[in-house]
C-alpha cells in the first residue's frame, strides 16, 4: 500500500490545497510542502528499511502491490518500485519540493488552483515511474500532461497559449501511438496464450515475428522519444520551457523529459530488446546529432530560458546514447545523466526566474554586469554553469563520462562526435555568465539579492549536484543491480552480439 | 398473442406512454410548470425502475409478438434513454422559465421523443423500426422549433423536418426492396434468409444501401451530416442535448442490433462503403470542427466525428466491438449531456451561450461551472479520469482486435486533431478576465442536480468503469 500512498498523498494535498487558496495564499503553499516532504519521508523510511536494502541488492521488486481495476480486460493496479524507479522517484519528490518552494513569491494569483495542478502533475509523474500495467502506465502518462497544460498556459508568459497546446499536441499524438502498440501487444500475447493482460510482468515473454515486434517497439520508442526529446521531435521543448512559469520549467526538464527515458529503460529494451538493437545504432547516430545541434542552438539564444532549454536537447542526448548504447556502464551514465540533469537544468531554470521576476525580461542583451549588484545569485549562476558544462566535481560530470566510455566500446565514431558536444557546452555555459553576468552593466537596474528562501533552495541544489559529483556511489549501487536484473531477464541472449555485451557489462558494474 | 407476463415486461413503456396521456390531461385541466416537470420526472423515473428491476431479472427477457425484442441489450438502452430525459427534462426547467410561451408541451413532446427511443432499442422488425423514428422525429421537429419567437429555431425545425422526412422515406423505399428479396420484415428472419437463399442481388443490396443512406441521416454521418451543425446551433439547448444524445444514440443502437444479425461482412461493398462513411465522419467533423466559432457548432461537428468512431465498433463486429459500443455510448451520454447542460444553464434569454465570448473567463466567474465545462470537453478528448478515456480506449481496442489498421489509426490521428479544438475552449474557459462582469444568476437546484450527477457518472465510468463493463458484458449475452 506504500506505492499507492506515495501517489495518493500529493493528489491528496493538491485538493486540500485548492479551496484555501482563495481564502489563504501561504496555507496553500504549506500544505503543499507538507505534502510532498511526508512523501519523502514515507520513502526514506522504506529506503533505509534493512529488507529494502536487501532487495536493492539483488535488484528484485522492493515492494509490490496488485489490485485487480478492470478484470474483465484484464487491466490492474500494479504498482512496483526498483533501484531504478525508486531513484526517479526520490528525484521527483526533491524537485517536487523545490518547486513548491520556487513558486512561493512567483505565483499571486490563483495560487489554490496552481497548486492542485503541481501537485496532480507530480502524482502522475510519480505513478508512471511506479507502474508495472501498462492501462495504469498510459493512464499516468496521459494524467500529468492536462495540468501541466494549465501550468502553461494560465501562469506562463507571454506566448503561453501557443506553446501549451503545442506541448499538448506533441505529446498526446506521442501517447496515441503508444496507445496502439500497447493494444497491439495486448492482442497479440492474448492470441498466442489466450491471457489477455496489460501486466508488464506476463508481457515481457511475448512471442512476436520480429515484423510486429519492430512496429510495436516503434510506437513507444517515438511516443518517448517526443518527451524525452529525441531531435527531431524537440520542437515543443524550447516554446514549453520558455512559456513555463518557473516551477513548470523545473519540472518539465527536471522529471518530464525523464519519464521518456524512462519508459525506454523499464519498456522499449527489454518488451522488445531484438527490436530495439536493431535500431540501436541509428539511434545512437541521431543521439549523436541531437547533442551537437542542441547545443549549436543553445549558443544562438539571446532569450536566457531558451538557451537553457536548447541544452536540455543537448543533455538528454547523452541519455538516449547511453541508453542505446546498450552496456551497464553507459546505462548508469544515462541514468546518472537524468538525475545530474534534473538538478542542474532545474536550478539554471530557477535562476533564470529569479533574474526575471526581478528584471521582467530574459533578454540576455539587457543584461550584464550583475555580477557586482547581485553577487550572491551571479555566484549561483556560475556554479550551475560549470555543472552544465561537465566539469569534474559535478555530477554532470560523472554521467557523461560513464555515457561517453560505455558508448566508445560500441560506436567510436559517434562518441567521438558526441564528445564534440561537451566543447559547445563549455562555450554556451561561459555565454551566460559572460553576457548576463560578467561585464559592463547594458542597463541600471536596482535589484535585490538572493532571499533567504531562494538561498536555502539554491543550497539544496548545490548539495545534490556536488553529492552526485563527489560520491554517486549510493546511486550506482541501487540502480545498477536492478538494471542487471533487467538485462537478465531480457531473452537478449540468443542475439550473439548482445549477449557478450551483457556479459561484459556484468563484469564492470562499478563498485 | 400477448401473454399477461409480457404486459409486465412491457410496464416501461406502457408507463412512457401513459405519463405522456396524463401530462396532456393535467396540461388541459391545469397548466403549471412546475407540476408538469414533476409528473414527467415521475413517470421517468418509474419506468427508469422498472427497466432496471426487469433488466436484473433475466428470465423475463423475451420476444413478445415479432415486433419487439425486450433483451438486455433493450433493456440497457432503454435504461440509458431514460436517464438521459431525465437529466434533459432537470435542464429544461430552468431554460424554458426564463423563455417566453407556452412551457407545458415541452415535456408532452419530450416523452413522446423518449418513447419513440425506446420503441427503437427494442425493435426486431422493420415495422416497429419506422414505428419507432417516425414517433421520434415527429416529436423532434416541433421540439427544434419550440421556441417559436426566435428564428433560427424555426428554421432549425424546418430544416429538421424536411431532412427527416426525406430520410423516411429512403428507410421506407429500403425496407420494401429488403421485404421484396426475402419476404420478412424481421430482422433475424431477414437475416436467415438472406443466407439460406443466398440473396445477393441488386435489389436487396440497393435495399440495404438506401436503409443505411436513411439511418445515415439521422445518425449524422458524413455525407448526410449536413443538418447537424445548423440544428444544432438553432435548436434550443436542452433538446440539442436530446438529439446528440438520446436520438442518435438510439438509431445507433438499433444499427448495431441489425447488422449483428445480418452479416456485415458478407456484403463486401456495404463493409467498404461503411468504412469511407467512418473515415470520412471522423475527418470531416474533426476539421471543420476547427474552423468554427461557435460552441455549439463546434460540438455538433464534434458529434459527426464521435459518431464515426462509433462506426468503427460497428465495422469491428464481435463481442468486444459490441460492448464497446455500448460502453462509449454511455460515456459519450454522459459527456454531451453535461456539454449541452453547461451551455442551458448559461444560456440567457435572448439567446443561448454558443460564443466563444460566453466562456471567456468563466473559470474565474464561475469556477465549478468551468471545472464541469473543462471535465466534459477533456472526456470527449478521451483525457484520462474521465469516462471518455475508458471509451475511446475500448473503441480502440475493439478496432485493434478485429484488425482495422486502417480505421484505427484514422481514428488515433482525429483524436490528435480533437484535442485542437476542444482546447481552445478550455484555453478560453481560463483566460484572463478582462473586466468585471454583471453580477451571475445563481444555478437552480434542478440544474445543479443534473450536472453534479453528470460529472459523477462521469469521474466514476473514468475511475472505476469495472461493474459497468460488467453489465455491459452480461447484458450482451442475451444479444444474438
Amino acid at each position: 500500500m506504500i506505492l499507492a500512498w506515495l501517489i495518493i498523498i500529493p493528489l491528496a494535498g493538491g485538493l486540500a490545497a485548492w479551496p484555501l487558496g482563495r481564502k489563504n495564499a501561504a496555507l496553500t503553499r504549506w500544505i503543499s510542502l507538507a505534502a510532498l516532504v511526508l512523501d519523502g519521508v514515507l520513502l526514506i523510511s522504506f529506503w533505509s528499511d534493512p529488507s529494502s536494502q536487501a532487495a536493492l541488492g539483488r535488484g528484485t521488486w522492493l515492494i509490490e502491490l496488485n489490485r485487480p481495476w478492470i478484470p474483465q480486460l484484464g487491466i490492474s493496479i500494479h504498482l512496483a518500485m526498483d533501484g531504478l524507479s525508486l531513484v526517479l522517484v526520490a528525484l521527483t519528490l526533491f524537485l517536487g519540493i523545490i518547486s513548491v518552494a520556487c513558486s512561493w513569491t512567483e505565483i499571486r494569483e490563483k495560487t489554490g488552483f496552481f497548486h492542485l495542478n503541481l501537485m496532480a502533475i507530480l502524482a502522475g509523474i510519480l505513478g508512471v515511474f511506479l507502474s508495472l500495467d501498462l492501462f495504469l502506465f498510459y493512464f499516468f502518462w496521459e494524467l500529468m500532461l492536462v495540468p501541466m497544460y494549465f501550468l502553461i498556459s494560465i501562469w506562463g508568459h507571454e506566448n503561453r497559449i501557443y506553446a501549451s497546446l503545442k506541448f499538448f499536441l506533441f505529446t498526446q499524438a506521442g501517447g496515441l501511438l503508444m496507445l496502439l502498440s500497447i493494444l497491439g501487444l495486448y492482442f497479440m500475447h492474448g492470441r498466442s496464450t489466450g491471457v489477455y493482460t496489460f501486466d508488464y510482468s506476463l508481457l515481457l515473454g511475448t512471442s512476436l515475428t520480429p515484423q510486429a515486434a519492430f512496429w510495436l517497439m516503434l510506437g513507444f520508442f517515438i511516443s518517448f522519444t517526443v518527451k524525452l526529446p529525441m531531435v527531431p521531435f524537440h520542437p515543443w521543448l524550447p516554446d514549453a520551457h520558455t512559456e513555463a512559469p518557473t516551477a513548470g520549467s523545473v519540472i518539465l526538464a527536471g522529471l518530464l523529459l525523464k519519464t521518456g527515458a524512462y519508459g525506454l529503460l523499464r519498456f522499449v529494451l527489454p518488451l522488445f530488446p531484438d527490436a530495439a538493437m536493431t535500431i540501436a545504432p541509428t539511434v545512437m547516430i541521431i543521439a549523436a546529432i541531437g547533442i551537437g545541434y542542441g547545443a549549436v542552438l543553445a549558443f544562438a539564444q539571446t532569450d536566457l530560458k531558451r538557451l537553457v532549454a536548447y541544452t536540455s536537447v543537448s543533455h538528454m542526448g547523452f541519455v538516449l546514447l547511453g541508453i542505446f548504447a546498450w552496456n551497464m556502464t553507459a546505462m548508469q551514465g544515462a541514468i546518472m545523466q537524468m538525475l545530474a540533469h534534473g538538478v542542474s537544468t532545474g536550478a539554471l531554470f530557477i535562476i533564470a526566474g529569479m533574474v526575471q521576476e526581478r528584471i521582467h525580461t530574459r533578454d540576455m542583451d539587457r543584461m550584464g554586469g550583475f555580477w557586482s549588484t547581485i553577487p550572491r545569485l551571479s555566484g549561483m549562476a556560475l556554479v550551475f554553469a560549470l555543472a552544465s558544462l561537465g566539469l569534474p566535481g559535478f555530477g554532470n560530470f560523472v554521467a557523461e563520462f560513464m555515457v561517453l566510455l560505455g558508448a566508445y566500446r560500441v560506436n567510436v565514431l559517434v562518441t567521438a562526435f558526441a564528445a564534440g558536444g561537451l566543447v559547445f557546452a563549455a562555450i554556451y555555459s561561459l555565454w551566460i555568465i559572460q553576457r548576463a553576468f560578467h561585464g559592463e552593466p547594458r542597463e541600471v537596474w536596482k535589484i535585490p539579492d538572493l532571499s533567504r528562501l531562494e538561498t536555502g533552495i539554491m543550497a539544496a541544489l548545490i548539495i545534490a549536484i556536488f553529492w552526485l559529483g563527489l560520491y554517486p556511489r549510493p546511486v550506482l549501487n541501487t540502480t545498477g543491480p536492478a538494471l542487471n536484473m533487467q538485462q537478465r531477464s531480457m531473452p537478449v541472449e540468443s542475439h550473439s552480439n548482445a549477449g557478450t555485451m551483457a556479459n561484459i557489462s556484468k563484469r564492470e558494474i562499478i563498485r | 398473442m400477448i401473454k399477461h407476463t409480457d404486459i409486465v415486461i412491457l410496464l416501461p413503456y406502457i408507463l412512457i406512454a401513459g405519463t405522456s396521456v396524463v401530462t396532456m390531461l393535467a396540461i388541459a385541466f391545469y397548466r403549471h410548470h412546475g407540476l408538469t416537470v414533476l409528473i414527467t420526472l415521475m413517470g421517468l423515473s418509474g419506468a427508469l425502475v422498472l427497466t432496471c428491476i426487469i433488466f436484473s431479472i433475466p428470465i423475463l427477457h423475451r420476444q413478445i409478438t415479432s415486433l419487439i425484442i425486450i433483451d438486455g441489450y433493450a433493456l440497457f438502452f432503454t435504461g440509458l434513454i431514460l436517464a438521459a430525459s431525465i437529466v434533459v427534462t432537470l435542464l429544461s426547467y430552468d431554460y424554458l422559465e426564463i423563455h417566453d410561451g407556452h412551457h407545458e408541451e415541452f415535456y408532452l413532446l419530450l416523452l413522446f421523443a423518449t418513447l419513440g427511443t425506446a420503441v427503437l432499442v427494442a425493435s426486431g422488425h422493420f415495422v416497429s423500426l419506422f414505428l419507432g423514428i417516425e414517433i421520434l422525429s415527429v416529436s423532434l421537429y416541433a421540439l427544434a422549433a419550440y421556441l417559436r419567437h426566435s428564428d433560427r429555431s424555426i428554421e432549425a425545425g424546418v430544416k429538421y423536418l424536411i431532412l427527416a422526412a426525406v430520410s423516411s422515406a429512403f428507410i421506407l423505399f429500403g425496407m420494401a426492396l429488403v421485404y421484396a428479396e426475402t419476404g420478412s420484415m424481421e430482422f433475424s428472419q431477414i437475416a436467415l434468409r438472406a443466407a439460406a437463399s443466398g440473396v445477393h442481388g441488386l435489389p436487396y443490396t440497393a435495399g440495404l444501401g438506401l436503409l443505411v443512406i436513411g439511418l445515415g441521416f439521422k445518425l449524422g454521418v458524413v455525407p448526410f451530416h449536413m443538418w447537424t451543425p445548423d440544428v444544432y446551433e438553432g435548436a434550443p439547448a436542452p433538446v440539442t442535448a436530446f438529439i446528440a444524445t438520446v436520438s442518435k444514440g438510439a438509431v445507433f443502437a438499433l444499427v448495431l442490433r441489425y447488422f449483428s444479425r445480418v452479416d456485415l461482412h458478407a456484403h463486401r461493398s456495404l463493409f467498404v462503403i461503411l468504412t469511407i462513411t467512418a473515415i470520412a465522419s471522423m475527418f470531416a467533423g474533426n476539421l471543420l470542427a476547427l474552423l468554427q466559432r461557435n460552441v455549439k457548432r463546434i460540438l455538433a461537428y464534434s458529434s459527426i466525428s464521435h459518431v464515426g468512431y462509433l462506426l468503427v465498433t460497428l465495422l469491428a463486429s464481435g463481442p468486444l466491438a459490441v460492448s464497446a459500443a455500448a460502453f462509449y455510448l454511455a460515456a459519450y451520454f454522459v459527456t454531451t449531456l453535461g456539454a449541452f447542460g453547461v451551455v442551458t444553464v448559461l444560456s440567457d434569454r435572448d439567446r443561448d451561450a454558443d460564443s466563444m465570448d460566453d466562456y471567456a473567463g468563466l473559470a474565474w466567474r464561475r469556477p465549478w461551472l468551468a471545472g464541469v465545462f473543462t471535465a466534459m470537453l477533456l472526456s470527449l478528448a478521451g483525457i484520462p479520469l474521465t469516462a471518455g478515456f475508458v471509451g475511446k480506449f475500448y473503441v480502440v481496442a475493439a478496432g485493434m482486435g478485429s484488425a482495422l489498421w486502417l480505421l484505427v489509426i484514422v481514428l488515433v490521428i482525429n483524436s490528435a486533431i480533437g484535442l485542437f479544438y476542444y482546447l481552445r475552449i478550455i484555453v478560453a474557459l481560463y483566460a484572463h478576465p478582462e473586466e468585471e462582469t454583471a453580477p451571475r444568476p445563481a444555478l437552480s437546484l434542478s440544474g445543479k442536480a443534473a450536472l453534479a450527477g453528470l460529472t459523477l457518472s462521469l469521474v466514476w465510468l473514468g475511475v472505476y468503469p469495472g461493474p459497468v463493463i460488467e453489465i455491459i458484458k452480461k447484458t450482451l449475452q442475451s444479444l444474438i
